[in-house]
């Protein structure tokens, strides 16, 4: 049984087709990078997988079973917004709250709930993030005390949409390296999107490139290619190992580091 | 012996309404800041303006005309949600010309200035039983289903895409919510009128936010400032004869204030109030 299955897919955001004829598989305990210029349909492809948008054609699966929205087998941790860290609430209260959050009534800290919450903030080794109020956590803070929310109620499959913006590279290293162990040790399956290939390398399994509504995937050697590349860019394609790093270049320029930076040259 | 301000039956009214109006007040209000929807809740207070005087004019209830001018227009901010966040001038319109059908109401219902004076400041001592009857059956009502859905509420207000992806219908959420608004301002526009309705909505629960970071403290100590401020303030109006929405209104700006100065003093007012850079996500 795959984590995810996509036969033949096709999503699309409002009038615009995003992914089309899609199909692709990942396995159960993969840890996946995401990656795609703008636009490209990182978010698309994990708002289809938690069942907030019904593809246009095709079946998307996980774990088996067409998506549904509320799978508790699905953790998520949605794309950076700026609400959250003016909130003074103490990480412990933000976590209490979601636990069951769809249920009604009061959010009792019962002692269940605070052994859940304990477990998984040690899981990401931030006990200490529990009585801290969210206003005053760094970057890799807030990342490390969101990515333990993702993993209340024993997910099985994590849905990670840029946990790493806004991070400082040494802050990036260590999130990366933190989802790494806990996918061997949980026996999770990640799905990360991400601006940049580099931060991931020699951490993931395998990556799946989005781009020109088409979408590859495989491991690094195999995507990070210009014969598989330039079909997804729409544009002939240039890809540079130096030092241990991958720079993928398109008429000389950087453009993964283009695209994080806002000035994609279309 | 009874204390003079005990010996009137209005005062003991005025005490027991806005005790009970001051509750629901700090505790919705609590919600409504961490929600960034204050300024909802300001328009919300300018419509019952409307509401009250229109209900006036043709003869009817004050009281039933703000439930059903406010809850409808709560009810249709919730359901236009996002389209309208960002839309402050178009709230700012509607709450004006709100207000302006007010003074057009009270026209034609040939309206002394005391009563407009009262709904505009508040009448706290002129609380009839009936409606301190009317006033503790929302206030039940109103408290039963913010608790019924306290917990789908909060972790849509902190965490909306999160709520989604986990089932949380967070539109009707957000709708019901400022339904709930609406009945509180109504209450509370009794208490401190329509222009004031800040100082219980928004000054005790913006106080107490300041002061801890834990949310059950947090509930508890804007409905316990809202209490305070509001029976201090008829206290000292009693004695000093000022008008009781100006001492209520004092009060909640020393709490105010002092909660800043108090989180300055504990290092907490430049983190709390400068949020982190957030990369442009283009």
């Amino acid at each position: 049984m795959s984590a995810v299955d996509l036969d033949k897919v096709t999503l699309a955001v409002g009038n615009a087709t995003v992914l089309s004829d899609v199909s692709l598989a990942v396995d159960q305990g993969e840890f996946i990078g995401v990656l795609g210029p703008n636009g490209s349909g990182k978010t698309t492809l994990i708002r289809a997988l938690l069942g907030l948008i019904r593809p246009v054609a095709g079946a998307v699966a996980v774990l088996g079973r067409p998506v549904r929205r509320g799978n508790p087998a699905v953790g998520y941790l949605p794309q950076a917004r700026s609400t959250l860290p003016t909130t003074s609430l103490a990480g412990r209260d933000l976590l209490a709250v979601s636990i069951d959050g769809h249920r009604l009534g009061l959010p009792f800290a019962t002692a269940e709930v605070r052994r859940e919450i304990d477990r998984v903030l040690d899981s990401v080794e931030g006990r200490e993030l529990a009585e801290r109020p969210l206003a005053e956590m760094s970057g890799g803070e807030r990342q490390r005390l969101l990515i333990a929310q993702a993993l209340i109620g024993k997910p099985r499959l994590l849905l990670l949409d840029e946990p790493l913006i806004g991070l400082d590279p040494h802050q990036q290293q260590r999130v990366v390296e933190m989802i790494r162990r806990l996918t061997r040790s949980l026996g999770l399956t990640v799905l990360l999107s991400a601006h940049e290939l580099n931060q991931l390398l020699g951490k993931i399994d395998r990556v799946l490139y989005l781009g020109n509504r088409r979408a590859a995937i495989g491991t690094v050697d195999e995507v990070i290619r210009p014969a598989v590349l330039s079909p997804l860019y729409g544009a002939p394609i240039q890809v540079v190992r130096a030092d241990g790093h991958i720079f993928v270049m398109s008429h000389g320029r950087d453009i993964e580091r283009d695209y994080a930076h806002g000035h994609s040259h279309a | 012996m009874i204390p003079e301000i005990f010996a009137y039956d209005f005062m003991i009214r005025a005490f027991a309404a806005s005790g009970v109006v001051a509750v629901v007040a700090g505790t919705v209000g609590y919600v409504l800041v961490l929600r960034g929807q204050t300024f909802a809740g300001h328009a919300l207070a300018h419509v019952a303006f409307a509401g009250a005087t229109g209900a006036a004019w043709i003869g009817a209830a004050p009281l039933a005309g703000v439930l059903v001018f406010t809850v409808g227009a709560g009810t249709i901010m919730g359901l236009l949600g996002e389209r309208l966040s960002g839309r402050d001038v178009v709230i700012g319109v509607v709450l004006a010309l709100s207000l302006a059908f007010g003074i057009l109401f009270l026209r034609l219902g040939n309206a002394n200035a005391a009563q407009a004076t009262s709904l505009l400041f508040g009448s706290v001592l002129a609380i009839a039983p009936a409606t301190f009857g009317w006033l503790l059956a929302l206030a039940v009502a109103t408290l039963s289903v913010l608790a019924a859905m306290g917990r789908p509420l909060l972790f849509a207000t902190l965490q909306p895409e999160l709520a989604e992806a986990r089932g949380v219908p967070v539109r009707a959420v957000g709708t019901v919510f400022l339904a709930l608004v609406a009945l509180t301002v109504a209450q509370s526009i009794q208490v401190v009128g329509v222009l004031l309705v800040f100082t219980l909505m928004v000054g005790p629960p913006a106080a107490a936010q300041l002061l801890t970071t834990r949310l059950g403290a947090g509930l508890a100590l804007a409905a316990g400032l809202a209490l305070a401020q509001a029976w201090l303030g008829i206290v000292v109006s009693y004695y000093t004869d000022w008008p009781t929405g100006f001492c209520i209104a004092t009060l909640s700006a020393l709490v105010y204030f002092a909660a800043v100065g108090l989180n300055r003093r504990n290092g907490r007012g430049r983190s709390a109030t400068q949020s982190q850079p957030v990369p442009p996500i283009v």
